[in-house]
């Protein structure tokens, strides 16, 4: 269908919808980077500074792309790091705590094949500007997930203790996967104005790929929860406000500083 | 941080198309797949390159310092083998 004959979503809708994004990838580059000095070698602390630079990268354009959208000359600066935690439309997963190293890996496998249907989608979307940065944001992604789930295969297909520690942490994390999926009016708008891919399909091609890695992993994928998160909406779990609280301490105390 | 007990490879970039793989240094890894991505890592983030090669350290036969003499003393004389030894002849064309 043409994009001009569909209707056109609400500005509050498409600001929404890309400011979910952009949280998701700002808050999730942000987790990444709190292993810089602490990965457990120098070769895998380069590995996750990569992927949180990717992330942030992709957080700045959509950030400002939501600047724009919004039109109360907010700048991608201070949509990062003058929100409150309610204001922020990430989703719950990626706020969790990274724990080990496997378990960070984890959280990388689901939200990176997530991206990846994702982006695939949104490069060929209705909206011009999205598109663009989903096409750059891709390229990324094809990389995160080829190292998050070649470190899961060998770290699930490893000792007892790794596939243990692995387990362990898809058995909590699965909880948060139902969100990634979830439908709200934000979505049916995005959908209709041919921009958001329908999330039916996008997880059929997501589970597949997960499905793929854990089999090889020898991991088993945990039963769905019932729970709906809502990190998207704006309700988190309380370890946002304490990131947050770091991440942003230094534009709070000294507003408009720069480097 | 601590040094895994992973063995050594040697990393091999190719800068561009068409150039040759040059040596750019070394890294800790378990096998080979996982040396191609901490290859990329830590030596391509600045465009560095579009290939790489990696290869197990203990893969490769080096000289021995020892043998510096035997080895390359006897080229150091034998100036004649530099192209730049010889005059070209005006005549000789296509050279």
């Amino acid at each position: 269908m043409s994009a001009s004959l569909l209707p056109a979503p609400s500005a509050d809708a498409r600001l929404r919808y890309v400011l979910r994004l952009a949280d998701t990838s700002l808050i999730l580059g942000q987790r990444l980077a709190e292993w810089v000095g602490h990965a457990p070698a120098l070769e895998e602390d380069l590995g996750l500074a990569n992927i949180a630079l990717d992330l942030i990268g992709q957080a700045r354009l959509l950030l400002s792309y939501a600047g724009e959208l919004e039109g109360r000359g907010r700048s991608e600066d201070d949509l990062a790091f003058l929100r409150d935690a309610p204001q922020f439309l990430n989703l719950t997963l990626v706020e969790q705590p990274n724990g080990d190293f496997g378990r960070t890996l984890v959280r990388q496998l689901l939200v990176s094949a997530w991206q990846l249907e994702l982006f695939e989608a949104l490069q060929g979307c209705a909206d011009a500007r999205l598109a663009e940065i989903a096409a750059k944001a891709l390229k990324e992604t094809r990389y995160h997930l080829r190292y998050s789930a070649s470190w899961i295969v060998r770290l699930g297909d490893g000792t007892a203790e790794s596939h243990a520690r692995v387990q362990n942490a898809l058995d909590e994390l699965w909880q948060f996967t139902g969100e990634l999926f979830a439908e709200d009016e934000v979505d049916a708008a995005m959908l209709a104005a041919g921009i958001a891919p329908s999330a039916a399909p996008l997880k059929a091609s997501w589970l597949a790929r997960i499905d793929a890695v854990l089999a090889e992993a020898t991991l088993i994928r945990p039963a769905d929860s019932v729970f709906p998160w809502h990190g998207r909406g704006g309700v988190h779990t309380e370890h946002l406000g304490y990131m947050l609280a770091e991440m942003q301490f230094l534009q709070r105390a000294y507003p408009g500083a720069q480097w | 941080m601590t040094a895994p007990d992973w063995p050594l490879f040697e990393v091999f970039i190719r800068a561009r198309s068409g150039l040759e793989h040059k040596h750019a240094g070394s890294l800790h890894a378990v096998d080979a797949r996982m040396a191609l991505e901490h290859a990329r890592d830590v030596y391509t983030r600045r465009l560095e390159g579009v290939s790489i090669w990696v290869v197990r350290s203990s893969e490769i036969a080096a000289s021995d310092p020892l043998d510096a003499d035997a080895f390359f003393e006897p080229a150091r004389d034998k100036i004649y083998r530099h192209p730049t030894f010889y005059a070209i002849p005006e005549e000789v064309k296509n050279l």
